[in-house]
């Protein structure tokens, strides 16, 4: 669907129509389905398409188990997929290893302790991000320049945590991890930058504060991101495109003008609309069975 | 005291075991038996190379190289052939036995002069002696300490360096958070790979010294040395009380050589001699057990509060 919008509205096409590497994300057609032919089998992905244009900001919504986190793992590479390709920056990434790809991208996880190793120091920490994707030899990790420019990084997060560069990163809050976790995710700028419900597990003055940082970075850096949420508030107000998914497919893709109106009420409207369209089915299907079985 | 000067010496040797212990327990946490196979891998190829008129020096290096091989060996089976880990050091070990059979080509090697400790030794004429005191010290047990000693802080020092290097961080950090530091580009498998094989080289070298010290290698020689290992570990932490780098180093030497001179009290005491690997594994046990109880007590204890 995306593909053939941008056939006739995208801006980079060349003459052929083919696109041009102004998309930084071309996803085409992957499916994934967890434990083929047992009782578990879940269809997590089951055929999605999707470009992503250089610089976009795109929140990903939809219900449990619609795939967006399952979308997210698989363009990071947590697994490969079964059908379809990915591509990143024009190159065919489908079967790169998880770290291979990190040569790329970006992660802040929803688990705040999954970013970060707590029991190394939050200038460790840092050091580690600064070589994200790169080949590590045995030079001398941390200097004290080094540490004098993590030190601003931290002071600009404006945070209060500058003073801790040298204590193990375990001893800081959640909240806090997860603003370490963004500026580890972006030290490098990550061609592709991917937020997994990553303020989902904090208190809501957290959550807000690692959303304003989000957002402040995403701006400065102009990164191309994939942001997964449960807030109606953040998909409402953050971003340049949003797209729902529902049952491992994208059901709607929403953006420019249409997304910048968008309030938390049409979003919870467009949830009704699939609550009812499943609910739907569902009697459907019981009065089939009656019917046959 | 020539107990107590034996048990240290003991002591000093087995601190490369239980650094080795310390960068697979406790820095990669993978739980790695291989170490019973390859100390006596260790001390199998540099006994077999001194008999063959090899220079020690060369022949403790080689040593170190198939303690690597062994180890890698052990991280290649469980992270690329999954299996998991305790199986896979099982199965290394296991296959070492033969290995190191097929090195010595028989069960005990005897050692000729030439070796590292007799070269120390060899400093000072046999009958010298220091008093302190009442005591009496041997001038060549004297040396052999400082050259253990020696080769213990160099390896102890370049373990420090090494764990501050990116490569060191990201190691430090396989063990840490592997799902963060793939996300940050670090291929785990072969980083597990690489410091199991660091790992089991200290141990060889261990094994090494081991064999140059007593003066003979002996292929049952390895048996119960990983729990040893875990000991010594546990030991040092609780002395530095801290999980910092530099002093866990410490700490793991230090609590070789305090188990080796506690085990030789014990046994001084009446302790029997045969029941010593059921007593260490009793502690080991008990020291990775104690402080789940008393975490639990103390949650209790302050619910009811």
């Amino acid at each position: 669907m995306s593909w053939e919008n941008y056939k006739h509205k995208g801006p980079g096409n060349c003459k052929d129509g083919r696109p041009r590497l102004n998309f930084m994300l071309n996803i085409h057609d992957i499916a994934k389905t967890f434990h083929p032919g047992t009782a578990n089998e879940v269809r997590a992905l089951q055929g999605v398409d999707l470009t992503i244009d250089d610089g976009s900001f795109v929140i990903v919504i939809g219900t449990n188990g619609s795939g967006k986190s399952t979308l997210l793992n698989a363009v990071a590479g947590s697994f490969l997929v079964d059908r379809g390709r990915i591509e990143l920056r024009g190159r065919d990434v489908t079967r790169w290893p998880e770290h291979r790809r990190a040569q790329l991208i970006g992660r802040v996880f929803q688990n705040p302790f999954a970013g970060t190793a707590p029991s190394m120091t939050v200038a460790e920490n840092l050091a580690m991000a600064g070589k994200r994707g790169q080949v590590r030899g045995l030079g001398r990790a941390l200097s004290s320049s080094m540490k004098a420019t993590f030190h601003d990084d931290i002071r600009h997060m404006g945070l209060g945590l500058e003073g801790r560069l040298d204590n193990a990163i375990g001893s800081l809050s959640g909240g806090q991890r997860q603003s370490i976790t963004l500026l580890m995710a972006t030290l490098r700028k990550p061609d592709l930058l991917l937020l997994d419900e990553h303020t989902a597990a904090l208190d809501p003055k957290s959550a807000d504060q690692v959303i304003r940082l989000t957002d402040e970075v995403i701006r400065r850096d102009r990164l191309t991101t994939l942001m997964v949420t449960h807030s109606m508030h953040q998909a409402a107000h953050l971003g340049d495109r949003l797209i729902m998914m529902v049952r491992g497919r994208v059901l709607h893709d929403i953006r420019g003008v249409e997304k910048q109106r968008l309030t938390p009420e049409d979003l919870l409207a467009r949830f009704e609309e699939v609550r009812r369209a499943e609910l739907l089915d569902e009697t459907a299907a019981e009065m089939l069975r009656r019917q046959y079985v | 005291m020539t107990l107590l000067v034996g048990a240290f010496t003991m002591g000093l040797v087995l601190s490369l075991l239980a650094l080795g212990v310390l960068i697979s327990f406790r820095i990669l946490t993978f739980r790695d038996l291989t170490v019973d196979g390859s100390i006596t891998l260790g001390g199998s190829m540099a006994a077999i190379l001194i008999v063959n008129g090899v220079n020690p020096w060369l022949a403790t290096a080689a040593a170190c190289l198939a303690g690597a091989a062994a180890g890698a060996t052990t991280g290649v089976l469980a992270t690329r052939c999954g299996i998991n880990g305790l199986l896979a050091g099982i199965l290394v070990m296991t296959a070492l036995y033969s290995v190191n059979l097929r090195v010595m080509g028989r069960a005990n090697l005897p050692l000729p002069e030439h070796t590292i400790v007799e070269q120390a030794a060899s400093l000072a004429s046999p009958g010298a002696s220091w008093s302190i005191g009442r005591w009496d010290l041997p001038v060549q047990d004297v040396l052999v300490d400082v050259t253990m000693a020696g080769i213990i802080a160099l390896v102890g020092a370049a373990m420090y360096a090494f764990f501050r290097t990116n490569l060191g961080l990201a190691m430090r950090a396989v063990g840490d958070n592997e799902q963060m530091i793939r996300a940050l580009g670090v291929d785990t498998g072969w980083m597990t790979t690489f410091g199991l094989a660091l790992s089991n080289a200290l141990v060889a070298l261990a094994g090494a010294l081991l064999v140059q010290y007593q003066g003979f290698a002996d292929v049952q020689m390895g048996i119960g040395m990983v729990v040893w290992g875990f000991a010594s570990v546990i030991i040092g932490e609780s002395l530095v009380g801290s999980r910092q780098v530099g002093l866990l180093i410490v700490g793991a030497v230090m609590g070789s050589i305090l188990f080796r001179l506690l085990v030789a009290i014990a046994l001084r005491w009446g302790l029997n001699a045969n029941d010593l690997k059921l007593v260490t594994a009793l502690f080991v046990f008990a020291a990775l057990v104690l402080p789940n109880v008393l975490g639990k007590l103390q949650a209790q204890r302050s619910r009811k509060l």
